[in-house]
This record gives structure tokens, C-alpha cells and sequence, in this order.
């Protein structure tokens, strides 16, 4: 197979080109075996760590329902019985997604997880837990049933009262449909993708240190100068 | 190059230990299979919860004295919408505060409602022929407005009375098509009254709330509004347990799991101050306090004591158990 | 898409085993006010949680390798 030979020959003269500098970073943050790692630390041994992965298989099986919901409309489960399944399916993956967040930020608050400069990592994941509630908020509001009245009506409250309701109103079908099906989902895989990509870039958070490595620690560093 | 003083609840030393194989992708491929088998069974073991939407038709029709009293005080503007406040309504100190901040005030009247011109005239006003509601549409409209109110109110006060205990006494009948009133000085509003009632029941009201005479709408705010400001709505939600005192947030409809994951923000709402002296601002005071312990989760591994609770539990002790028996 | 006329033991599986349409239960306890659903969904997350960190996870064969840094 002949194949066309890369141009990007990496000249000094061409280090400034915007493309080449953000490849370059890009490269160094994430180079593949980061991105892709076939090694965990020998610490990553435990049934607590899969919940992230379970999350996210949640998410995509949320979004594959999501798209059969969207190819039929908003009202199409009411009246067809596989679409009321596909709701069904969506509903469901909806509550293990949840389930699976919530252990999966259990886990990482007993593993004090944002140590190591890893602060950022546990921002971004409550910053996605809220969006995805939001998400869901939305969601119920989509149902045309009277789940969404009840919600809708009872919801608007506080909203209001934050002054929110102003721009966000809960009662608005096509406002909250298209916040559900378009905005939300494309921040929520954004700040997913967001946290995940943090995770490579940093690795698992290892251990508290036992007590020889504390000493060892505290003695290789030195008190900051008020 | 000074470096701060190693502290085990923020900082990590360098991993100089053993690594394993671990296959992501076969990981990652085995928890789609798993939880997509999950979820299926889940579908097909419980389904999912569809109660059809309440209609105005239907309000109108199963509970028609509420219909009546409800849209009395649309009309006369005593209702909840029609004293709510920013974002529906100019209604002064009525929006909700933060201690001295209004902040509806702030973002001001975004989705203006006439409770009376919205929800009783404009669509009577869109009935064709019936020369007997017109006449009385003109009559209302063309009086003062002291003279508007005087009729409206005596109307909505003589519909229905609320008792002490909260719950509603209804004066108003509906026999044989006719609504029978007490007897009062409600010049032509006994009219609209009547023709608002049949307008409902008929149907047609809930199409005129919902497109206000346009072709496309996606927008409910007024249907929703009106049917909120009844008991029909509130007593079917009382009835299914979503009521806001009845923890009714993490609730869904039927035997369903509802939200747990708001557990927080509904138990703020049961609790002293919340459900006492904060009553009046309860909505607002809840989510400024979610806001602020939102913002110490968020930003916990910056704040001293609550980011060594993790070392302290040692809960971590069991999930790397193994790692510190080889150390 | 009707399932009902294509496979009508398909069609009744899609309308879920259990029906859960019905007025649900709920659990008082002073003035705590749940339903069991929902206490059943908190149950097993924390059963979950808890057995995530003490069932053993395989182990693979370790080796001593350098950081992908």
C-alpha cells in the first residue's frame, strides 16, 4: 500500500503556525499510550473504579434511545407500544446513569480523589452532575403528559424565584425540548469528555501514603516562605 | 524553588510502584453489554409511567365549580398568577427574596400575563356569533374600572369562600348547564361566567389558551397557568403524593423511582426555616442555600477539614487494601 | 411501527411485566415522607457501594514498568 508521506516534517520555521503549535500541545498533554493507556497502577484494583465506565455506558445508551425517541417526535410513545419500549429503555437508563454517578462520586470522595493537582478533574465531574440534572429536569418537562404539567407547574416556583424563570420557562414545551434534546446533551458529553480526558492526562489519584512514605514526602519538601 | 509543605489531603507523591495490564476498551465494551442488558430487563419488567395530560375540558368538566371559582378570581385578579409577580405579573413586593434582594425584580416582567384579558376575555372575544356574550363583553368592558372590579369581586367572593383550615367551600353550581350563583350584583360578568364555563367544557378554551388565535405554538404557559391556579390540578397531584409538603419533588407518578438524587432540595423545603419563618421566600431561600453547598462540594478539595474527611473514615484503608498489605 | 398486529406476544412483553401504575406506597417515618421506590433505588446504591469496595477485584499479573509520562 503506498501511502501519501506525511507533511508535517516539523520544521523550526513553521513552529509558530497556530495548527502546529496546537497539535504539539495536544500531543504532549495526551500522547496515545496516555490517551489509550493498556496500564493501570497497580492500586487500581477494586470494583469501585468501573462505576465511571457504568456511567458512562448509561450515557450512551441514554443518547441511542434518545435519538429513536427523536426520529418519531415528542408524542410518538404515547400511541405506539415499541415507542412507549423505547421509553421505557430511556427512562431506565436515565436511573442507572444516576446510580452509577452517585457511587461513582462516593467512591471518589473516600478516595480524595482531586489530590495531586487533580482539582479540576472532581470540579468538572459536580459541574456534570449538575448538568446532568438539568438534563433530566428538562427531560421530564419533554414527556407532553402529566408528569410534565405537574413538574412544570410546581417547578416554575423556584426557578422564579431566582429570577431565572425570566429566561427559562418551564412551561414553554418548544424552549425546554430543545434545551433537552440539543444544548443539554452537548454540554453534558462535552464536560464528560472534559473529565475523562483530565483523567488520562493525570492518572488515577494513587493511594494516601502509609506512614514511611509520609515521612519520606515531608522531608523532600520545605516550608513555603510567608 | 520553595515548594509547599507536603499535605497528604491535597498532595500525591510520584508513583514508583507496580503497573498491570488493564484493557479500557474491553472494560468499557463489557459495561455498555452489561448495563444495555440491565436496562432491557428493567423496560420490560416495569415499563415506564404515561397519565395523560389534564385539559381544561376536563377540569371544567370533572370539577366544574372550582372551573368557575378559579376563573372568577382570573377575572377579578385575585388569583395566585394574578398577584405572582415578576416574571408574569408587576404586582409590587411580591416576588421573592434573598434577604433584601428581589431578584425577579432584577430580571423584571419576561412573560407578561393579564390573568383577566388572558384567560376569560380575549378568548370569549374569539367566540363568532353568540350576540348575547358580546353584548355583555362590551358592556364589561366599556364600564369603569371601579365599576369592573365592583362586579368581578362580588362574583369571585360569592363563588366560593376559603376556611381557616385552608380547604374550599364552592357557592357556585352547575345544574343542568346553567350556572346557579347566589344572588349578587355581578351585572354582566354572570353572563361571561356562563359562556366561559360552556367555552371550557366544549374544549375550545383549551385551543384558544394554547394558540391565542395562531396556527404553530409550542408554548403552554397560559394553559398551565390557569389549570395551576385551581385545586383540580392540585388535588391530583396531592392525590399521587408530588406535593411539595408531601416530599413530592422525588416523587413520580404511580410506584415509579422518582429523583432521589433531590433529596437535598426537597428536605430543605420540611424543615424550620424553610417551612417556617422563611415560608414567604421558601423557593428563593432553598435555592440560595443549594447554591452555596453546591459551591463547598465543588469546592471541596480547597477547603481545610471537610477535604480530610476521606482520610479520616479510611474508608480508603478498604478499597486499597491490597496495595497497603504488599507495602 | 404496530407490533400488536405483527407479534402480539412481543407487544404485550414491550408493556412491561409489572405494572407500577398504581398509587405507590410510602414510607413515614417522623417527618420523613418517601416512597419505597425511591428507598429501594437509595437501599441498593449504598448495598452497591459496599460491595463494590469488598468483593476482590481480579488481579492481573503486575509488573514493575515505568510512568507513560
Amino acid at each position: 500500500m503506498t501511502e501519501v508521506p506525511s507533511k508535517t516534517a516539523g520544521n523550526p520555521e513553521d513552529a509558530g503556525m497556530w495548527t502546529a503549535k496546537i497539535r504539539s500541545r495536544v500531543v504532549d498533554a495526551l500522547p496515545p499510550d496516555r490517551l489509550l493507556p493498556d496500564r493501570q497502577p497497580a492500586y487500581v484494583a477494586s470494583w469501585i473504579y468501573v462505576f465511571g465506565v457504568v456511567t458512562i455506558a448509561a450515557l450512551v445508551l441514554i443518547i441511542a434511545t434518545g435519538c429513536i425517541l427523536a426520529i418519531f417526535g415528542p408524542q410518538w410513545w404515547h400511541t405506539n407500544s415499541f415507542g412507549h419500549f423505547i421509553n421505557s429503555m430511556h427512562l431506565w437508563s436515565v436511573e442507572v446513569f444516576f446510580f452509577a454517578m452517585i457511587v461513582h462520586l462516593w467512591g471518589k470522595f473516600f478516595m480524595a480523589a482531586w489530590r495531586g493537582h487533580r482539582q479540576l478533574t472532581w470540579i468538572l465531574g459536580i459541574v456534570t452532575f449538575l448538568g446532568s440534572i438539568v438534563t433530566a429536569f428538562t427531560g421530564y418537562l419533554s414527556q407532553t403528559n402529566f408528569d410534565s404539567q405537574w413538574i412544570g407547574t410546581q417547578a416554575k416556583d423556584g426557578i422564579n424565584a431566582t429570577g431565572g424563570g425570566a429566561f427559562f420557562n418551564v412551561l414553554n414545551f418548544g424552549q425546554m425540548l430543545m434545551w433537552h434534546i440539543t444544548l443539554m446533551p452537548i454540554i453534558v458529553c462535552v464536560l464528560t469528555a472534559l473529565h475523562v480526558l483530565l483523567v488520562r492526562r493525570k492518572g488515577v489519584v494513587p493511594p494516601f501514603p502509609t506512614a514511611a512514605e509520609l515521612a519520606e514526602a515531608s522531608a523532600a519538601t520545605t516550608e513555603v516562605a510567608p | 524553588m520553595s515548594r509547599k509543605k507536603f499535605n497528604q489531603d491535597r498532595d500525591v507523591g510520584e508513583w514508583k510502584g507496580k503497573y498491570a495490564p488493564y484493557d479500557i476498551i474491553k472494560e468499557g465494551t463489557i459495561a455498555l453489554l452489561v448495563v444495555g442488558i440491565l436496562v432491557l430487563g428493567l423496560a420490560v419488567f416495569f415499563g415506564s409511567p404515561d397519565e395523560h395530560a389534564i385539559t381544561i375540558k376536563q377540569w371544567s368538566t370533572q370539577s366544574t365549580q372550582d372551573f368557575i371559582a378559579t376563573a372568577a378570581t382570573e377575572l377579578d385578579g385575585s388569583s395566585f398568577i394574578a398577584n405572582y409577580g415578576p416574571p408574569y405579573t408587576n404586582t409590587p413586593n411580591a416576588a421573592q427574596k434573598i434577604g433584601p434582594i428581589a431578584l425577579p425584580e432584577i430580571t423584571g416582567v419576561r412573560i407578561p400575563i393579564n390573568t383577566a384579558e388572558d384567560f376569560v376575555l380575549n378568548p370569549l372575544r374569539s367566540l363568532p356569533g353568540q350576540p348575547a356574550l358580546h353584548q355583555a363583553l362590551n358592556t364589561y368592558t366599556t364600564a369603569s374600572a371601579k365599576q369592573q372590579q365592583a362586579w368581578s369581586t362580588a362574583y369571585a367572593n360569592n363563588a366560593a369562600t376559603t376556611n381557616s383550615d385552608g380547604s374550599i367551600t364552592y357557592n357556585v353550581k352547575y345544574v343542568n348547564g346553567q350556572v346557579v350563583m347566589p344572588p349578587g350584583n355581578y351585572g354582566p360578568v354572570s353572563t361571561i361566567m356562563q359562556y366561559e364555563t360552556e367555552m371550557a367544557r366544549s374544549g375550545a378554551l383549551d385551543q384558544a389558551l394554547i394558540t391565542g388565535g395562531d396556527f404553530y405554538t409550542t408554548n403552554y404557559t397560559k394553559p398551565s397557568l390557569f389549570l395551576a391556579d385551581g385545586q383540580y390540578l392540585a388535588n391530583v397531584g396531592a392525590a399521587g403524593n408530588l406535593g411539595g409538603e408531601q416530599w413530592g419533588m422525588m416523587n413520580e407518578t404511580g410506584a415509579f423511582p422518582g429523583q432521589a438524587w433531590l433529596w437535598l432540595y426537597t428536605l430543605l423545603y420540611q424543615i424550620p426555616p424553610y417551612s417556617t419563618s422563611w415560608a414567604a421566600n421558601a423557593d428563593a431561600m432553598v435555592w440560595f442555600t443549594m447554591i452555596i453547598l453546591t459551591g463547598i462540594l465543588m469546592f471541596l478539595p480547597f477547603i481545610p477539614g471537610l477535604r480530610s474527611i476521606p482520610r479520616w473514615t479510611r474508608v480508603y484503608k478498604l478499597i486499597w487494601r491490597d496495595h497497603y498489605r504488599q507495602a | 411501527m404496530d407490533l400488536s398486529a405483527v407479534s402480539p406476544a412481543l407487544y404485550s412483553l414491550l408493556g412491561a411485566v409489572f405494572n407500577l401504575s398504581h398509587p405507590g406506597h410510602f414510607i413515614h417515618w417522623h417527618w420523613i415522607n418517601l416512597s419505597v421506590a425511591n428507598v429501594i433505588v437509595i437501599g441498593l446504591m449504598i448495598v452497591t457501594f459496599i460491595a463494590a469496595i469488598l468483593i476482590p477485584f481480579p488481579k492481573h499479573k503486575t509488573e514493575q514498568g515505568e510512568a507513560h509520562d
